[in-house]
């Protein structure tokens, strides 16, 4: 009785909440430094840092046309994607509420970019229809729960004026839809952002997009023209908004189609078949041989699955907390209330590369420096998702400058940073972060694919060796950790009561 | 209150005028308050009362205590974290950080006795989110005292809270502060508890002469002119702003 009062009594400081969900994570996260492989290979990584950040000083752009046609299929990739998964997710968020429907957008999201590219590679080679499906498949996933979720956030009052006869079709078309309209095409144009970025490192499973020559670039230590890649990626992501005009969609379109490469892959229905009822489970299955079964799922369990997910569940909650320090030290340097209005420029800029880098280009960096160990992937992890919120945080400060809770005798400086924004950002950068948490898995996972003892490195040798039964089962356990920590992820953000926080998962 | 004449000018206004895009809010204001003056500002709203009082606080922001309407709280810091803010110019920097870590003695025990006189003391360590509207209003009260300057500028302080308790607060708030210039929206507040009442409509002073001259039938006079929202077809309740005589 008295334990129940002192909790009821507690909660009722929400401060006290929220830290008690901080210290907790942090708790976990130092549990995981003893568990992680996390070392440091190279002594002295600052010569080759020092050829890298030249490389980035002197770009060589002599190879233009190599680059500009990477570029192109980039954009490609990611615009006929996103164009079909656009549709596609609004179809499937209108059925939102059939637990069916949810549970099929769970799955397709929860398995990331570059495992649909394995899978869907062996079934059409390296071809057009691999890369536009591996961002298509699990994009459309993520459309239908984010649309589904604008569409609850509208009022409701339109739709309960609506005719009762009129089905849920007719209510989405002439209600729900026009009334979101502007927030489903913001998060579209989000998301085609993120699909280029997706797009980009799917060329390190060897499509011709940017990423491929990235690390092509990068592997034979030619920095400067890796370089040009980078900065070309970084102007291609900030230029978006210059760019991509409606009307110049259907043009666009056509060029994207004339850009895609040459081999259409096409797979007839007997393999595709024999892929889905036989290769993807172990043959000791198909005999009935089921000791033989058990001691299979013995042997991957001790061998790959479980030491894979420790390891991708470690990282991962390293990786939180670390981006969650990262925002709360490069926040104030981008807001107006705390940098000034001119001396945010600097890092909002410094927050912009981060948070258009994708993960993997920077973990690929970082193990060069570093070495392989899940040191390279935490670091990326926490730099490029840290910076991405903390860019929103900062833009959130700056957009309550001025408003009613503003006062003329607010304090300045570090004090003001202590008192007064940090504390009135935090449950929103909370309700953020545990947005990402669901990604950063994803993103820790498919690290592996790099070298770090992951689920993904398991799942990236099954393909190579050609055992897609085990893959199969990693890529279903590394879904099924992913819709985990999703629910997990909502019970939290409940809890920062923060939910209404604009979702850019 | 008899010398207050006497004291030296704290806020001085020369036919000062302020609009915001097209919109003008203060329309040739010529206003002197000197120390010792205890001023209230009256008028519907949107008579411009908030703009003249943070006008009036860009003119002293070292001696004045400000209470902003809505009070300005953040609201995941606790009741004390939220009054000891108003101290946070007598602290330094390393103190203010530990200060969110664990209070410090000193400011903890002054602050206790603050939060006593609110009533307050068992919401201390509640973070202000979950607090209701009025007790929230004592809280920003509680700012403004532990900021502990000679004057005191409130943009209605005591709207949210009920009477009885407005008429205590707003007793200490005075006592508290050498000077005052305070927005009320309760005329009776105004006549019982301060020297000089200015009144305010469409951005214009039409009104500023001693409390002892006026009363509560004077001061309707100043509303029922024309262009008030309360002149014309008789209106069945005073909506244009609330009037309450308890």
């Amino acid at each position: 009785m008295t334990v129940l009062a002192a909790f009821y009594s507690r909660r009722r400081s929400s401060a006290r909440t929220l830290n008690g969900v901080c210290l907790l994570l942090i708790a976990v996260a130092l549990l995981s430094l003893l568990g992680a492989d996390i070392q440091l290979y190279r002594v002295d990584p600052w010569q080759e840092l020092s050829r890298i950040g030249l490389g980035l000083a002197q770009p060589d752009w002599r190879d233009l046309p190599q680059l500009l046609r990477a570029v192109g299929q980039t954009i490609a990739f990611a615009l006929l994607a996103v164009a079909l998964a656009a549709p596609l997710g609004l179809g499937l968020a209108m059925a939102f509420r059939f637990l069916p429907v949810r549970l099929l957008c769970a799955a397709l999201r929860s398995v990331h970019e570059l495992f649909w590219g394995l899978i869907f590679m062996q079934l059409y080679g390296l071809s057009a229809s691999t890369g536009i499906l591996a961002i298509l498949v699990p994009f459309s996933g993520v459309f239908a729960k984010v649309f589904a979720e604008i569409f609850e956030q509208q009022a409701p009052e339109p739709a309960q004026a609506l005719p009762l006869a009129a089905g849920p079709l007719k209510r989405h078309l002439y209600t729900l839809i026009p009334q979101a309209w502007p927030a489903l095409v913001s998060y579209t144009r989000y998301r085609f952002e993120c699909a280029l970025r997706s797009s980009a490192i799917l060329g390190f499973i060897g499509l011709p997009t940017l990423g491929f020559h990235l690390e092509t670039a990068f592997k034979q230590g030619q920095y400067s023209e890796a370089g040009a890649m980078f900065w070309a990626f970084l102007l291609l992501i900030a230029s978006i908004r210059f760019w991509l005009r409606p009307w110049l969609l259907p043009l666009y379109l056509a060029a994207a189609v004339w850009l895609l490469p040459e081999t259409v892959g096409f797979s007839n229905g007997g393999y595709l078949w024999r892929f889905i009822s036989e290769d993807i489970w172990p043959t000791a299955l198909h005999r009935g041989d089921w000791s033989g079964l058990l001691e299979w799922y013995r042997m991957m369990f001790s061998q790959q699955v479980w030491p894979g997910l420790l390891q991708t569940v470690l990282l991962t909650q390293i990786a939180l907390v670390l981006s969650g320090v990262v925002i709360l030290a490069t926040y104030p340097f981008a807001s107006r209330a705390l940098a000034g209005p001119a001396m945010r420029w600097p890092g909002r800029f410094l927050l912009l590369v981060l948070r258009s880098t994708p993960e993997m280009v920077l973990a690929y960096v970082f193990l060069l420096l570093f070495g392989p160990s899940g040191l390279p992937a935490v670091l990326a992890l926490a730099l490029h998702n840290g910076g991405l919120i903390a860019f929103l945080v900062a833009n959130a400060s700056d957009a309550e400058s001025g408003a009613p809770t503003a006062r003329p005798d607010d304090p300045k400086g570090l004090k003001r940073y202590a008192y007064i924004e940090t504390p009135r950002r935090f449950p929103a950068m909370l309700a953020l972060l545990f947005y990402r948490w669901e990604v950063i898995l994803r993103e820790s996972a498919i690290m592996g694919i790099l070298g770090i003892a992951t689920l993904g490195f398991y799942i990236d040798s099954a393909f190579e060796e050609i055992r897609y039964d085990r893959a199969f089962l990693l890529i279903l356990v590394t879904a099924l950790l992913n819709m985990l920590v999703d629910t997990l992820s909502r019970r939290l953000r409940r809890l920062a009561r923060t939910d209404s926080v604009r979702c850019h998962s | 209150m008899t010398n207050a004449l006497s004291g030296a000018t704290l806020f001085r206004l020369a036919n000062q005028s302020l609009s915001y895009g097209r919109n003008r809010v203060l329309d040739d204001i010529s206003l002197e308050v000197r120390r010792g003056e205890k001023v209230a500002l009256l008028g519907p709203s949107g008579a411009g009362k908030s703009t003249l009082i943070n006008l009036l606080y860009g003119q002293q922001p070292g001696i004045s205590a400000l209470q902003p309407q809505g009070g300005g709280l953040v609201d995941l810091l606790s009741v004390y974290q939220n009054i000891f803010i108003g101290a946070l110019d007598r602290v330094g920097n390393l103190p203010a950080l530990w200060n969110l870590v664990r209070p410090l003695p000193s400011h903890r025990r002054a602050i206790e006795d603050i939060a006593r006189l609110l009533g307050l003391q068992d919401k201390l360590w509640q973070s202000v989110d979950r607090l209701s509207g009025g007790q929230r209003q004592r809280v920003a009260i509680g700012r403004a005292l532990y900021r502990r300057q000679p004057v005191f500028l409130g943009d209605e302080p005591v709207s949210s809270v009920d009477p009885l308790q407005a008429e205590a607060l707003l007793r200490q708030l005075l006592e508290r502060h050498e000077s005052a210039i305070v927005s009320l929206h309760n005329r009776q507040l105004a006549l019982n508890h301060f020297d000089r009442i200015v009144v305010l409509r469409d951005g214009r002073i039409c009104c500023d002469c001693p409390a002892s001259e006026l009363s509560d039938e004077a001061l309707d006079d100043f509303y029922q002119q024309d262009g008030s929202p309360l002149s014309g077809p008789p209106a069945p309740e005073n909506e244009g702003w609330v009037i309450r005589t308890s």
